[in-house]
């Protein structure tokens, strides 16, 4: 897969400086820089009290930012009200007006826009048939499936033809499999619509799989911003390494740098190769990232430049692959992916087995632990 | 068909589990027994009493029987047959060995005033002494002239039966006509109708302004961080924790004439005379909203706490004023809890006894004092059953118009 370049194109919000406290003493937003591209997917992933959330209200209105600007088309939005915004929001709870049928929920914000009955007829059986719920304009919301009411919340955030849409959490409540489904959905629909979509999650998968672009927040500070392939492949630090897909660390300390590489000694004096990202000088501490399917066992590590013995813990069984954890150099839960297919039969826990990786493939990013 | 399945002990398991869930049931029966027991005896048998009160018409039957038995074939025009006559001649001797006169003369004092002094006459006069030739009637009317006159006779007559809907039409400023078919008294003596619709009109602006002034204290509540606001409910309840009786004296003590207020506002030199604020409607009012308030801040504040923020903040991404929001979508979700508050305060204040009877003028008193007055100091059963019984219909009724309105399964008690 090669990484996808995003085009540079018109900017539709932009975050300049942006801080917000809530008591005066803590910023739970401690300075954002963003700019949000015409017709791209953005998603905020962070862990919950990361501030993804309070910058999706700051951005729809319902919170002020205490310092910094943010731009919508250039304009400044921050003494904008909310109502006055035309942005489209789709809550975690789906917010649905309980005592108005799907149809009237959906004519609310056409009408508030003098739109015409004929008009407003028009628009709502279209955002219906988006969503395809036509059959259920006049159902009651509570009378809906939880997927159904997403999907309503969905259509009423897009009715009124708002070019930016903001969703909070918006598949939270429901199962793994309809989720799963409704991601898709979505990501098709903001692709047939080219709307900007600004979604907060705390799901990682999520994130991956709906956006040209991934914004990881970890105490009010944008980690990284970066599409989904870089941020699993290159994460720039620890925290997005972590934060994103498993990974193993290993701890050690920096030799030497040289053409983007480094040596590393780990603690029991074993050095390896690695990609120099946040290693900047000799002597350092660095945490190393390397994902559990860029690790080759026996044969295939042959070629490897970092090799290792590894103590076989535990088989954990996934169906189409098994995870072997494994005790390498000082690290006892190693993770290494292998699909069932290369599984070697004759392994049985406490074996020692040969692996290895490429210098490329693990990262050595700030210490972890400091 | 498959064998029936058995228990382990060899017994058939549907007539098992049957009686294991009959065991079950009973069980069930047996924890609310003691208190439908309780409610049979201190709801249901007063109330049937009550209502049964409202029709009991005992006296002029017990009194004179066979008068009574012979007056319901009169035909009503002129005057009733020599046999009657004599049959309440018979009748009264035996009342008034046996002591039951009284109350058939109180009775029928009612109907016509001045039966009570004609009845007691005519029964010293018993048993008859009749001259030869005389007949029964000639030496009645030769007693006293009233028993010649035919409506002191049809007052017996509708007093032959052991019901009447009597104390039912006075409560309504209603009386039957000779011919039996009710019509409105005349206009002087009318005072129940305006006293139901007092006690509807005060019961009504008392609704209104508990949840004028509940509504927003709700609305207050329940945006609090629930440690604020769980305090503030302790504040709405403290009341409760004082009886009503304390609470209206502490009404008068502040609203009178001297009381704190008058000479407070005039310390201040805000006004010149004091405000007539007790005794009248004012000081009711005050008093019925201070005491009745938490009946509509609970259910609302139960209803509003179920409501979760975002609602309105859809409607307002949606591109609503926040005003608009709140009035089409915020409160629309909350009118099933005030809309129980309310039919909570109204309802009591339809019973509303105390206050009105210390705080208010003659011109404020509602239905319950009458049927105190009648129960307490004229002891006239059948009156304060009456008034006490169109009282619970009303109640009904208006519970009924009420529900299809609203729809009772919308109501949120809380």
């Amino acid at each position: 897969m090669v990484p996808e370049v995003v085009p540079d194109t018109e900017v539709l919000v932009s975050f300049r400086g942006v801080q917000k406290s809530y008591d005066g003493e803590s910023l739970i937003v401690k300075h954002l820089d963003l700019d949000i591209r015409k017709g791209e997917f953005l998603t905020l992933l962070g862990p919950s009290g990361s501030g993804k959330t309070t910058c999706l209200m700051m951005l729809a209105g319902f919170e002020t930012p205490t310092h910094g600007e943010i731009r919508l088309n250039g304009a400044l939005l921050n003494h904008v009200p909310p109502h006055k915004r035309n942005i489209g929001m789709v809550f975690q709870n789906y917010a649905l007006f309980p005592h108005m049928t799907v149809g009237e929920n959906l004519a609310y914000p056409l009408k508030i826009r003098n739109f015409s009955k004929s008009d407003i007829d028009a628009k709502v059986m279209h955002a219906l048939s988006m969503v395809k719920l036509e059959k259920l304009a006049h159902r009651y919301p509570a009378q809906l499936s939880g997927g159904q009411q997403q999907r309503v919340a969905l259509a009423r955030a897009l009715v009124f033809n708002p070019q930016l849409v903001l969703m909070d959490e918006p598949l939270g409540a429901l199962d793994k499999q309809l989720r799963e489904h409704m991601q898709m959905e979505i990501k098709h629909i903001h692709d047939s619509l080219g709307v900007t979509v600004v979604y907060v999650t705390h799901d990682q998968g999520e994130a991956l799989t709906m956006s040209d672009r991934v914004a990881v927040f970890k105490d009010g500070i944008i980690q990284q911003i970066d599409s989904a392939y870089n941020l699993y492949e290159a994460p720039v630090n620890s925290f997005v390494a972590s934060f994103i897909g498993e990974n193993n660390t290993l701890e050690g300390e920096v030799q030497s740098l040289q053409d983007g590489l480094c040596q590393v000694k780990l603690g029991d004096g074993i050095g390896l190769t690695a990609k120099a990202v946040c290693a900047d000088r000799a002597g350092a501490r660095t945490t190393m990232s390397i994902r559990p399917e860029r690790v080759r066992l026996n044969g295939a590590s042959e070629q490897c430049a970092n090799r290792f013995q590894g103590k076989l813990q535990e088989f954990i069984y996934f169906g189409d692959h098994v995870r072997l954890r494994m005790d390498v150099a000082g690290n006892p839960s190693f993770i290494v992916k292998v699909p069932v297919s290369e599984l070697d039969g004759s392994w049985s826990v406490g074996d020692s087995i040969s692996l290895g990786w490429n210098p490329e493939d693990i990262r050595a990013l700030d210490p972890l632990n400091p | 068909m498959n064998a029936p399945l058995t228990a382990a002990d060899g017994e058939p398991l549907k007539k098992k589990l049957a009686r294991e869930q009959r065991l079950k049931q009973f069980k069930a029966i047996a924890l609310v027994a003691p208190l439908g027991l309780f409610l049979l005896l201190t709801f249901l048998v007063p109330i049937t009493s009550l209502l049964f009160r409202s029709v009991d018409n005992p006296e002029v039957v017990t009194a004179l029987p066979h008068t009574s038995q012979l007056i319901r074939a009169w035909d009503q025009r002129g005057l009733p047959s020599d046999a009657v006559y004599s049959a309440l001649a018979e009748d009264l001797a035996r009342a008034k060995a046996d002591g039951t006169l009284a109350d058939a003369s109180k009775r029928l004092n009612m109907e016509i005033s001045g039966y009570r002094s004609l009845l007691m006459r005519t029964a010293r006069k018993m048993p008859l002494q009749l001259a030869a030739g005389e007949s029964v009637r000639d030496h009645f009317i030769q007693i006293d002239e009233r028993w010649g006159d035919p409506d002191h006779w049809h007052a017996i007559a509708r007093n032959a039966k052991s019901w009447s809907p009597y104390y039912l039409y006075r409560s309504l400023d209603l009386r039957e006509n000779k011919s039996g078919v009710p019509e409105l008294t005349p206009v002087n003596e009318r005072a129940y109708l305006s006293i139901f619709g007092r006690t509807m009109w005060m019961s009504l602006w008392v609704t209104v302004f508990c949840m004028l002034l509940g509504y927003p204290v709700a609305y207050w509540l329940a945006n609090l961080p629930k440690r604020q606001s769980n305090l503030l409910m302790i504040l709405v309840l403290l009341p409760f924790w004082t009886s009503v009786l304390v609470r209206v004296a502490a009404w008068i003590v502040l609203l009178q004439s001297e009381g704190l207020i008058n000479s407070g506002l005039m310390a201040l030199g805000i006004i010149d005379h004091p405000l007539q604020l007790a005794f009248n409607r004012t000081g009711v009012y005050i008093a019925m909203v201070h005491i009745l308030l938490p009946f509509v801040i609970l259910p609302s504040y139960s209803v509003m706490k179920s409501i979760p923020p975002s609602y309105v903040k859809a409607a307002i991404s949606l591109g609503d004023h926040p005003f608009a929001a709140f009035w089409k979508i915020y409160f629309p979700q909350t009118l099933p809890g005030v809309a129980a508050g309310a039919l909570l305060v109204f309802i009591m204040c339809l019973g509303y006894y105390i206050t009105p009877a210390l705080l208010g003028s003659p011109e404020d008193q509602m239905v319950s004092y009458y049927v105190a007055f009648y129960t307490n100091v004229t002891i006239n059963w059948g009156m304060a059953a009456a008034l006490g019984s169109l009282l619970l219909i009303a109640t009904l009724a208006l519970y009924a118009v009420y529900s299809k309105l609203v729809g009772t399964d919308r109501l949120s008690l809380g």
